[in-house]
Parts: C-alpha cells; sequence; structure tokens
C-alpha cells in the first residue's frame, strides 16, 4: 500500500489546513439552511410527478414535511433562501475543491480505487465484526475516503439538479440529463436524503470518536 | 440634516409595521436577500436566450383537462365584462383597442410546452392564440419602452414582464384551449401564456397591455415573490 500522510509530502501540515477547517464549518449552516428552505418550497407541492400523473412509486405524495424541518416562513420566502444561499454553498465547494487540487490535499482525502479498494473491505470486515483489529490507516481509512468522495459527486448533482428545477426552458439540456423537470426533483430530493444520511452517520461517528472534533477546530498536530 | 433622519425613522418604522402586520413578505425585500435577488435576476437575464425556444411536446405529453389546474384571486369566478375589448396602449405609436374576433383574424399560433408552476408542479396543456410580438408590431410598440404590463378584471390582477420575455416567439394572447375557446375558469376570453416565465406570471382575464419606460410589479410581485421568475 502507498504511504500517503506518512509521506513526506505531508510533513509539518496539520491535519486538518484551515481552508479545510473553514469550509467545513460554513458547511454546517449553509447545509441545514437550504435543507429547511428547500423543504419549505417542497411544501408547496409536496409530491413528485406531473400533475395528473403522480409517480406510483413514491409512497409519501402529497404528504408536506414537518414545520420544524422548513425555513423562511413561505414560498417566497424559501425561494429567496434558498437561491441566496446556494450561491455560497457552491463558492464554499468551489474553494474547498480548489484548495484540494492546488496542494494535493486529494490524495489523503478521496478514495483512489486502487490504493483503497482493499483498505475498504478490511474495514468493512472489522466493523462486521469478521476481522478482530481494523487495518493500518493513516489519515483516513478507506471507507471514510469512500464516503467524503461520493458525498461530493452527490454534492455535484444536487446543483446540477437545482439548476434543471429552477431553468427547466433556459437549461433544458440540464433537463435532459435528469429525464425532465420532474425527473430533476426527484433526484433533487433524493439528494438531500443522501445528504442527510451522511451527515446523521458522519455525526454518530464523529461521537465515537470526539477527537475528531477537536482536530477539525484546532487543525491537530502537525505531522 | 435632521428632517432626513426623522423621515428615515418613520420609514423604519413603518417598514417593521408592514413586517408585523404582514408577515414575511418584507423580509423579501431586506438586505442580503434584497441584494442576491438582484444577483439572481441578473442571472436569470443573462441565461433568458431570446431566440431559444421550449420544447413542443406531442398529444401523448398533455395532461388530463381535468387536471390542469387554474385559480382567480376574485371571489367568484370572473365573466367577461360585455362588450370586452383588449386596450393595447403606453409607449406606443398607434394606442388600439381590439376586439375578440380583431384578434382572431390575426395569425394564429399553437403551441403545446409544459407550464412551471412557483409551487413546484408541472402540466400541459395546448394553446393557441397571437403572438405578443404581433400585437406589438400592430400597434408600433417603441423600442425605447423595456417593460410590458398586463391587466386583468380579476380584481385587479396584474403582472409586469421584461420586454424580450413578452416579445418571444413562445409568448401568445391566448384565446384557445385544447382546440376549443377558452373557458372562464383559465382565463376568458384572453390571457396570457408563454413558455420561458413561471405560471403567475401568465395574467388571465386580460383587459390591457401597456408599453412602459419604467418596471413595476404585480399581484404576486407586489407580496413578494420573484419578478423575473424566468424558467
Amino acid at each position: 500500500m502507498e504511504a500517503t500522510h506518512s509521506d513526506e509530502r505531508w510533513q509539518g501540515q496539520r491535519a486538518q489546513p484551515w481552508l479545510i477547517r473553514l469550509t467545513h464549518w460554513l458547511n454546517v449552516p449553509l447545509l441545514l439552511l437550504m435543507a429547511g428552505s428547500g423543504l419549505q418550497i417542497f411544501a408547496a407541492y409536496p409530491a413528485l410527478g406531473p400533475r395528473g400523473a403522480l409517480y406510483g412509486w413514491y409512497p409519501w405524495q402529497e404528504i408536506p414535511p414537518p414545520a420544524w424541518a422548513r425555513f423562511g416562513g413561505w414560498l417566497a420566502g424559501g425561494r429567496h433562501w434558498h437561491f441566496a444561499l446556494g450561491w455560497w454553498l457552491v463558492l464554499n465547494g468551489v474553494l474547498y475543491l480548489g484548495y484540494m487540487a492546488a496542494r494535493g490535499e486529494w490524495r489523503r482525502r478521496l478514495f483512489l480505487p486502487r490504493r483503497d479498494t482493499r483498505n475498504v473491505l478490511l474495514m468493512l470486515a472489522y466493523y462486521l465484526r469478521l476481522r478482530r483489529t481494523p487495518p493500518l490507516t493513516d489519515l483516513y481509512n478507506g471507507l471514510q475516503r469512500l464516503a467524503y468522495s461520493a458525498i461530493l459527486v452527490v454534492a455535484v448533482v444536487e446543483v446540477l439538479s437545482g439548476l434543471a428545477i429552477s431553468k427547466p426552458v433556459q437549461l433544458w439540456w440540464l433537463g435532459r440529463l435528469f429525464v425532465g423537470y420532474d425527473g430533476a426533483r426527484v433526484v433533487h430530493l433524493l439528494g438531500l436524503g443522501l445528504l442527510t444520511l451522511f451527515a446523521a452517520v458522519h455525526l454518530v461517528m464523529v461521537m465515537l470518536h470526539p477527537r475528531a472534533i477537536l482536530t477539525m477546530l484546532t487543525g491537530g498536530k502537525h505531522a | 440634516m435632521p428632517n432626513l433622519i426623522t423621515r428615515r425613522q418613520f420609514t423604519a418604522t413603518v417598514a417593521t409595521g408592514a413586517l408585523l402586520a404582514t408577515g414575511q413578505t418584507v423580509r423579501a425585500q431586506a438586505g442580503f436577500l434584497r441584494w442576491m435577488g438582484r444577483w439572481n435576476e441578473q442571472v436569470e437575464r443573462f441565461v433568458f436566450g431570446a431566440d431559444r425556444s421550449a420544447a413542443e411536446l406531442p398529444p401523448s405529453a398533455m395532461t388530463p383537462v381535468d387536471a390542469f389546474p387554474s385559480y382567480f384571486i376574485s371571489d367568484t369566478m370572473p365573466i367577461a365584462p360585455a362588450g370586452w375589448s383588449l386596450k393595447v396602449g403606453g409607449l406606443v405609436a398607434r394606442p388600439t383597442t381590439f376586439s375578440l374576433a380583431q384578434l382572431q383574424q390575426m395569425p394564429r399560433t399553437d403551441m403545446r410546452v409544459r407550464h412551471y408552476c412557483v409551487e413546484g408542479w408541472s402540466a400541459v396543456a395546448s394553446w393557441h392564440g397571437v403572438r405578443l410580438r404581433d400585437v406589438a408590431d400592430i400597434v408600433g410598440a417603441d423600442p425605447q419602452a423595456p417593460y410590458v404590463e398586463f391587466r386583468s378584471f380579476d380584481a385587479g390582477y396584474w403582472s409586469s414582464w421584461d420586454r424580450a420575455s413578452a416579445l418571444h416567439k413562445q409568448t401568445i394572447l391566448a384565446y384557445g384551449m385544447h382546440g376549443l375557446p377558452l373557458t372562464p375558469a383559465h382565463g376568458a376570453p384572453l390571457r396570457l401564456y408563454a413558455a420561458v416565465k413561471l405560471g403567475y406570471k401568465m395574467v388571465k382575464y386580460l383587459t390591457e397591455v401597456n408599453f412602459l419606460p419604467e418596471r413595476t410589479g404585480g399581484y404576486w410581485e407586489d407580496q413578494g415573490y420573484e419578478w423575473f421568475a424566468g424558467v
């Protein structure tokens, strides 16, 4: 296995550099408010599928999201917040990706199949109690890398499907990617579900490993 | 300058009062959201393509006739007054009043495109009528008028548009739906229909079209919904 964190590339580098920490914590309010304002918008037509042809497979047709999960007060308020904060969330993501690319951080954070697949399997075996000890890992194990990479794909798809819903005529080619406007709404809501699932698992994991919270606040020790 | 400060304080008081009275509507006009709203409108104008058309859909894509929603803001279904006509004026060379028959004698445009409501639903119907750009040519709309305002007999429902969207080739004054004359539920005798705007911009029960030098508001727009509302 190729060494990564122990690589001399990371000598003197903190586990969580300041820009990673900044963008990480900005995600907390931004994602919460985007989810809340998105659900406020969804509450105006809490259904999937066009009028007169709702999708049969969706079990919660016409059931609005609960009031506590909404933000913005009413439809127009939800729209204003959603379309305002969306830009900042995208900007935050671009900063994060740009930093990872410029500093080579992606090498120790993203999932590279040839390097990490074996580690993913060993880690899974450990979690399933098929193995007594976790595999040797550096900054992140393979499963973490897989999760942190997959969620970036979800985030990009979430932005694209949102644009497709917002401008189905002007950005018709994006709509085609999601099999039209109502397809894009499905993908956009599914993306929210996956982001929520990710956040829930993430919260459980950091509660089991509270030191990670400290590292994400202070940056951690210099390697 | 003490007067100015007093006036500002007065305005702030009125604004706060309005906020308390109407709940959320004023919030959309304030600070950060107002600023971002302006930015978003610039983006909407930028992505709008005057020559880009929405896809014309096959009959199989149609929403069941009864499932196509309709609404009005009056207490009861608005019915056209006897002797109804459409006034087209403002910055035009020849202010003109059109009868329905006169509009129907003009070249007819048919379209079947997807309708997008601000609430999030979509639906498809066929519409026919006369292109607003043809009407603009007849009255000699001044190129210096960048805005177009639409008024109705539905308890004062109204809206205003940017000129480019109003004169788009898929923006029509519709007098028919599903190949039949427009019904009162859908805005008879004449309504605005377009492929490039959200549903609330498409004023039903039309009475007036005015070409204007200044931008005005609208029924939903004045309550806090986006003014441009392109799709």
